[in-house]
């Protein structure tokens, strides 16, 4: 790819999603003409069910697959893929909700669907080991490497305070819808870690984040670009010694999920799950006071589903 | 039985045996060729041999099924095992100027009287400088090869040299000489970037045509010293065998030379017929190893790589013939009486060196430990030493750079209040970022790491051959080419160095494939159990007592939590939490080290063991009760 290419592709991208970002309700209408049932709402959270079941009445409840994903578009689906540990630690999304992602945005009509993360453990095996190479594969998505600086891009961050340029991975930048699919769970060094902290994964240099106060650069980058949804996976909950976890016993089984355009209100959820207010997490009370998304859950209308 | 084809049998052979070691090395996709590994590096005579000596076992038998070929057969295995050998052939095929192959020997140069023409023959016999010169420099347009006076001194005296530091526990010419670990360094420092860049380069265009088999992958660290090594290994090699075979074999290569005495007892050996011998020459021409002596009709045994050309060549046909040597001397004195002469005083020798080479086995053992072990304080002081002299330099100019740091801070302060004044404005122009202050302590390694299952730095020094199959196919980039790291002795031996990575808890790549047994084969339960040295904390130079900001990239990677996170300071916006560390269990795989933000020096590194030791298994607590797990939400 040329720098012409890339540049028109970056543009291109950039208003697809800036327009979701004008207008987040447009699709939500749009899908309300279609019947009586409440699509819009602020955020979906199930609990109860398996993932895939779970993704499938949230996502339904939300007007369904196709009011994100329109026809022909190119989908970024952005799991956690960190580490080399198998599906039951909890240590990365789970690969049934990754597949039925994958899936659904197909059948939704999407192009092209890719997955890719920088994983901190060797990526060849984080990527097998996780289970989520094979559920991609399966459900007929792309799952590209983010191993080598090739795939980064210099981009700025306008609104960053301590993060103003940083090295994004291609796929990220081109993608025209762009979900956000974190896993819940404890973490060394932001006490928790959902969809906030998984963008992480997006960016090649990871030190500098970790030397200029971390809780500050994940809220400047959650500003560059944020998800048009985001599906925090609660399935199984790595409660302690995160984000790697040691053994099968810091993972707790919650069967839960929560879904929604507003990524802080669906970081705020998920810490509430874990057993966190919103605000002592320093990273989303920054997001917040930037006016990315709200954490105040009294405000939102949310969908509370029982499988 | 037809003789002419032993020689495509033995290049069949050989490309197979190459091609897999090749592909060992530079698999950079784990594409699945280690599956077959064990039996590749199986016949490798020198780590096979190390292997043997440090752990008698019938895996590590290799070598001596070696030997029994070569006392059947002569030196077939430099001609179809050595992946060296075939570097050589392959570049002797190439060369500019040859023509190797027997069929296309123009037949005009065969005198009418069945003799080389004289003024074809060149007069150089034996190894020299002025004949290395002239080995590259100059050009032989229709005979490529002839026979060479063997240099026996030189040959003899580096297979004394190399068994007898060997013998005292050092690897310094076996590590530089063993043709397997050559070649090995070779594609690991060489080739191996190279594949990669190549491939990197078809990437774009390969995503132009739809396909996405190809990835970019991450470029290779350089270590130019070993790549230096590599290079100058390659150019040796390289010349000698553009210019003249196998001359590297039957000069330098120490197996070459050990086996070659050892092929003195073989029981199959090429003999010329001299009655049926017409003596046109086509067999020396084609003998890369110089060893066929057309004046006398005699072959070197102890120089015969076995490669089988001649046979293939020789236009009599029956004037070449594989004898059983031990029937023909039943049958009379008289038959194998060419070789006779040079060949007893070799043998002499090489009973001694291969008796000595053999003794090794036992004294190794009880030897071992001892001598092994003052090397390792040697070489630990040795590093202590060095390290202090870079550290108190280092020192220096961190307190150097500390004064501007603190003008930096100044300027960065600063700079906080207008960059943020600059984003209200919406101008983004020269914002600076203010950046947290290098740090000033420096780490304070007293050891090299090893690898996980080598046990102790001396156990791994006196075992690693330095082929660094290890470097390539750590898929965890940890493993690096070292060169003094454990001394002189163990030199170009592999380290773990978490610059460039971090040992991954759950692989055993390393363990598996070591062809010498320098890194034992342990299961995934076992390796992680081993801490082959312990992370130590420097708070001065923690980002969060620095800056007073959240990190814990180290206990992030920490595979055990034996660096976890406790609360170290309330501040009205943020809890602050700091590393503490649990050497008991700590694995020293260095995911702390590598993840560790800071700069120049880290906050946190690991410090090798000398003597690997044994960790607890992290304790497993029930989980506390923080998080509500019932039907309801809590919001």
């Amino acid at each position: 790819m040329d720098r012409r290419d890339f540049l028109k592709k970056t543009i291109s991208g950039g208003i697809a999603a800036g327009s979701t970002l004008v207008f987040p309700k447009i699709d939500g209408l749009w899908a309300d003409s279609r019947g009586d049932v409440k699509t819009d709402w602020d955020l979906v959270a199930v609990r109860g069910g398996e993932p895939g079941p779970m993704f499938d009445r949230a996502i339904a409840s939300l007007g369904g697959m196709k009011s994100f994903v329109p026809k022909g578009s190119k989908v970024l689906v952005k799991p956690n893929i960190g580490w080399d540990v198998p599906p039951e630690r909890a240590g990365n999304t789970h690969p049934a909700l990754v597949g039925r992602i994958v899936e659904q945005s197909l059948s939704a009509g999407a192009e092209v669907v890719t997955v890719f993360d920088h994983t901190c453990d060797n990526w060849i095996r984080s990527y097998q080991n996780s289970g989520i190479e094979k559920a991609v594969k399966d459900a007929g998505g792309k799952i590209v490497s983010g191993d080598s600086e090739g795939y980064y891009q210099k981009v700025e961050i306008p609104m960053g305070k301590r993060l103003t340029r940083a090295k994004v991975h291609e796929a990220f930048l081109e993608a025209d819808v762009f979900i956000n699919v974190p896993v819940l769970k404890h973490h060394s060094s932001s006490m928790v870690t959902i969809g906030m902290k998984n963008l992480m994964g997006a960016v090649w240099d990871r030190w500098y984040w970790h030397r200029n106060d971390l809780h500050q650069c994940i809220a400047d980058f959650a500003s560059f670009r944020a998800p048009d949804l985001t599906v925090v996976d609660a399935y199984n909950v790595m409660t302690r010694n995160g984000p790697r976890g040691v053994s099968v016993n810091d993972v707790v089984s919650m069967k839960a999920m929560v879904l929604s355009r507003d990524f802080v209100a669906a970081d705020a959820a998920a810490a509430k799950l874990f057993g966190t207010e919103p605000g002592d997490v320093r990273h989303i009370s920054i997001a917040s006071g930037m006016k990315l998304g709200n954490m105040n859950l009294q405000d939102l209308s949310i969908n509370r589903i029982k499988l | 039985m037809k003789f002419r084809h032993l020689r495509h049998i033995r290049i069949w052979i050989a490309i197979i045996f190459f091609m897999l070691t090749a592909f060992l090395f530079l698999d950079f996709r784990g594409s699945g060729v280690r599956a077959v590994a064990g039996e590749v590096l199986f016949l490798q005579f020198v780590p096979s041999l190390v292997k043997f000596l440090d752990n008698a076992a019938a895996g590590a038998a290799g070598f001596i099924a070696v030997l029994v070929l070569t006392i059947l057969f002569g030196r077939i295995y430099c001609s179809t095992v050595c992946p060296l050998g075939t570097l050589q052939d392959i570049i002797s095929r190439f060369a500019p100027g040859g023509t190797l192959s027997p069929k296309k020997m123009p037949g005009n140069h065969v005198a009418p009287g069945g003799t080389l023409s004289p003024k074809k023959r060149p007069k150089n016999h034996g190894f020299s400088w002025s004949s290395l010169y002239r080995l590259s420099f100059c050009r032989f347009s229709s005979y490529r090869f002839f026979f060479l006076k063997p240099n026996n001194f030189l040959r003899y005296s580096i297979l004394f040299v190399t068994a007898l530091l060997f013998l005292t526990g050092s690897g310094l010419m076996l590590n530089l000489l063993d043709p397997f670990s050559s070649l090995g360094r070779i594609l690991t420092n060489l080739v191996r970037p190279l594949v990669i860049a190549v491939n990197n380069l078809l990437v774009p265009g390969a995503e132009i045509l739809g396909t996405h088999f190809l990835y970019l992958v991450r470029w290779p660290a350089l270590f130019p010293i070993s790549m230096a090594v590599s290079i100058l290994t390659l150019i040796l090699v390289g010349l000698l065998s553009a210019r003249q075979g196998r001359l590297y074999c039957n000069t330098v290569c120490p197996v070459g030379t050990f086996l070659g005495l050892v092929s003195k007892l073989s029981i199959f050996r090429i003999r010329i017929d001299p009655r049926a011998c017409m003596g046109c020459g086509l067999c020396e021409a084609v003998c890369k190893a110089g060893c066929i002596d057309p004046g006398k009709k005699s072959i070197d045994v102890s120089r015969c790589v076995g490669c089988f050309n001649c046979l293939a060549v020789c236009p009599a046909g029956q004037a070449l013939e594989i004898e059983n040597i031990w029937m023909a001397e039943k049958n009379g004195p008289g038959r194998g009486a060419g070789n006779k002469g040079v060949g007893r005083r070799g043998f002499i020798f090489g009973l001694a060196a291969g008796g000595a080479v053999m003794a090794a086995g036992g004294t190794l053992k009880t030897g071992e430990a001892v001598t092994a072990a003052g090397g390792a304080v040697k070489s630990g002081e040795a590093i202590t030493a060095a390290g202090g002299a870079v550290k108190s330099g280092e020192a220096v100019t961190a307190a150097g750079g500390t004064l501007k740091t603190g003008e930096a801070i100044t300027a960065a302060g600063g700079a906080i209040k207008s960059g943020e004044a600059i984003t209200a404005g919406g101008f983004l122009k020269d914002v600076t970022v203010p950046q947290t202050r290098p740090t000033i302590i420096p780490e304070t390694k007293t050891s090299p790491v090893s690898p996980p299952g080598s046990v102790s730095t001396a156990r791994f020094s006196s075992t690693c051959t330095a082929c660094q199959l290890c470097v390539s196919v750590c898929p965890s980039r940890v493993l690096v080419p070292g060169f003094l790291d454990y001394g002189i002795s163990g030199i170009m031996q592999p380290r773990m160095d978490f610059r460039y990575g971090h040992c991954n808890y759950d692989c055993t790549d390393c363990l598996e494939i070591c062809p010498s047994g320098a890194i034992l084969p342990l299961s995934r339960e076992e390796k992680q159990r081993v801490q082959v040295g312990v992370a130590k904390f420097i708070l001065e130079n923690c980002v969060v007592h620095t800056d007073n900001t959240n990190c814990g990239a180290c206990s992030e990677h920490c595979p055990t939590k034996a660096v976890d996170m406790v609360p170290y300071l309330d501040m009205p916006d943020r809890k602050l939490m700091i590393p503490k560390m649990n050497p008991d269990i700590c694995v020293g795989c260095g995911g702390c080290e590598y993840a560790c933000p800071t700069k120049p020096f880290k906050a946190i590194y690991v410090d090798g063991n000398p003597v690997h030791r044994a960790v607890e298994k992290p304790v497993e607590k029930p989980v506390e009760k923080i998080i509500d797990v019932s039907e309801d939400f809590p919001f």
